[in-house]
């Protein structure tokens, strides 16, 4: 019985805080963008915006929900919860951290250790096109049809080379259990070089990482792979006639797909919750320093306010940044919090890039989304996939 | 707790099945085989075929299944037509059909040589590693000649649409 209430909560913190990040990852990405095009970004709800994310909630919920007439009434209200079920399932394959010890229960930071974990996830990466197809042609649209058929097409497309290039580092891992997968990276070369797969030997992964991201790019419909909603052509794509939680169910889709996908090439490519160099030099202290000068910076602004409410959100913030910082020094808490803080900040970073990415890049035509899966990622995966297991039969004779 | 998981799972794959003959529009059918797939993926998983089960979801519910959905999607196949049914078929139907059924039962259940029931987590060679040995060892032959089936079968499909396009 133990084991079932553990894990019930394990799974309420784990949805929670997921949930969080989803909601927050939209007002960061709106954000960035916004500063990527020097715009200010919303900033009317709380100080800097931060509620804006409740008041989308809100807005959402209380938003008239409408069944259009001519739809596949069925179908038309099973696409959204399929799409958001299967892109929130994948999370409980995802390892967080280490095994934890609090008061006396141990416990791994991940809700369930598959040793196929990293199938698994490719197998609902495989079933949660349907939400976006059915989307397409439960509506009875012409324009959500277009955008539900040209995801199905993209989605079996680039999830070929996706899958060639999750089977490179398992090659040299040798094992499918996420949690396997980044205990085969500790260690570092020479003392400094972490034995992360994309610097592993005896073929760095970096050609493989490149293939995954630009191919979960693909997978996760976003910029400059969305043409299953590129508005200038499909109005809003497979999502055209959805309104209310409806709506709001693919954008949580979208974003637990890109929450789960950064997740994935944390594990696999870059060592997870390892630190990126041995606590010899210090690793330990790099999160406190990163709160530390956060929260001087903040303080800082506080005292010198560009803006009169500055004032009193700076200080604020500074001496949240300083209380995690100190945190971050206390033995008991640091077991826990730093493995999380080291993955939090590589997903991070994967995020960002996806964010940027969509501030930066144009999006591609239909024709060259095609052409450059089958012609370029294709056949570069196929190779790739050959001389890593080429290698590694060499090495490992 | 194995029993009625695979009580329950048993039942979905079997209601999606009826349900997949059962239904007249297309995309229904389609939708009730995914379902059944995934219900087979979980009885694997229940009887420690864990590569077979992550498989069978990978190339059965994700891979072949988008396919099929993807073309009904495009012709845009609408619902079917029933037509008319004979008397007979009308009146008889059914219960012949059970008949078929209980004679089928009756003969595997005296053909089949009795053998013991099936103990859950009883069987622990499901990894891919050891799919992958046996592959590579015991079933060398038939895999390849399956491999070499499928690459005729593309070569076929590329040839059929080569000649749409002259």
């Amino acid at each position: 019985m133990n084991f079932f209430i553990l894990s019930i909560i394990k799974a309420a913190i784990v949805a929670f805080v997921l949930l969080t990040t989803l909601a927050y990852l939209q007002w960061i990405e709106r954000k960035v963008i916004a500063h990527i095009q020097l715009r200010v970004g919303p900033r009317r709800v709380g100080p800097h915006g931060l509620l804006q994310p409740l008041a989308d909630v809100i807005k959402l919920l209380t938003k008239e929900d409408m069944l259009p007439s001519h739809v596949n009434k069925v179908f038309y209200l099973l696409a959204p919860f399929l799409a958001v079920m299967f892109a929130l399932i994948s999370i409980s394959v995802i390892p967080f951290g280490t095994e934890i010890n609090i008061g006396g229960i141990r416990t791994s930071m991940q809700l369930t250790d598959l040793n196929f974990g990293v199938l698994f996830i490719l197998g609902l990466s495989g079933i949660g096109v349907y939400g976006v197809a059915l989307a397409g042609w439960a509506s009875n649209n012409k324009y959500s049809l277009l955008g539900g058929l040209r995801s199905s097409a993209q989605m079996i497309s680039y999830e070929l080379p996706l899958a060639m290039a999750i089977a490179a580092p398992l090659l040299m891992l040798n094992t499918l259990s996420f949690r396997e997968v980044v205990n085969g990276q500790s260690g570092y070369y020479f003392g400094f070089l972490p034995r992360w797969t994309i610097f592993q030997g005896p073929f760095p992964q970096v050609v493989s990482f490149l293939l995954f991201v630009v191919a979960a790019f693909a997978e996760t419909n976003r910029v400059p792979f969305d043409l299953p909603e590129a508005e200038n052509e499909l109005v809003a794509g497979f999502h055209t006639e959805y309104s209310s939680m409806k709506f709001a169910a693919f954008f949580m889709a979208e974003y637990a797909n890109m929450v789960t996908v950064s997740c994935v090439a944390t594990l696999l490519f870059l060592g997870g919750w390892l630190p990126p160099f041995p606590p010899e030099y210090g690793s330990n202290y790099v999160p406190s320093l990163i709160f530390v000068i956060g929260g001087g910076l903040a303080l800082y602004h506080g005292i010198n306010p560009a803006r009169p409410f500055d004032r009193i959100t700076l200080p604020v913030a500074g001496i949240v940044f300083l209380g995690v910082a100190a945190m971050l020094l206390v033995p008991v808490v640091a077991a826990i919090l730093l493995p999380l803080f080291w993955f939090a900040a590589k997903v991070g970073v994967i995020l960002f890039l996806y964010i940027w990415v969509r501030g930066t890049l144009p999006r591609f035509r239909y024709d060259q989304l095609m052409s450059f899966a089958w012609t370029v990622m294709f056949p570069v995966a196929v190779v790739n996939l050959f001389v890593t297991g080429l290698l590694v039969a060499i090495v490992s004779k | 707790m194995d029993a009625i998981l695979f009580l329950i799972f048993a039942a979905i794959a079997l209601g999606c099945a009826v349900n997949l003959v059962l239904q007249t529009h297309p995309i229904a059918s389609a939708l009730s085989l995914i379902g059944v797939m995934g219900a087979l993926a979980a009885l694997y998983l229940l009887l420690g075929g864990e590569f077979i089960a992550a498989a069978q979801l990978i190339v059965y519910a994700g891979a072949i299944m988008v396919l099929f959905v993807f073309v009904i999607m495009l012709l845009n196949a609408g619902a079917e037509q029933e037509s008319r049914k004979r008397l007979a078929a009308k009146v008889l139907g059914i219960p012949l059909l059970v008949v078929l059924l209980g004679l089928v039962g009756y003969v595997l259940q005296n053909a089949l040589l009795p053998s013991e029931g099936v103990k859950f987590g009883a069987f622990r060679h499901g990894t891919a590693q050891d799919v992958g040995r046996s592959l590579f060892t015991i079933y060398l032959l038939p895999f390849e000649v399956t491999s070499v089936l499928i690459l005729v079968a593309i070569l076929g499909a590329v040839i059929l649409a080569r000649k749409e396009i002259d």
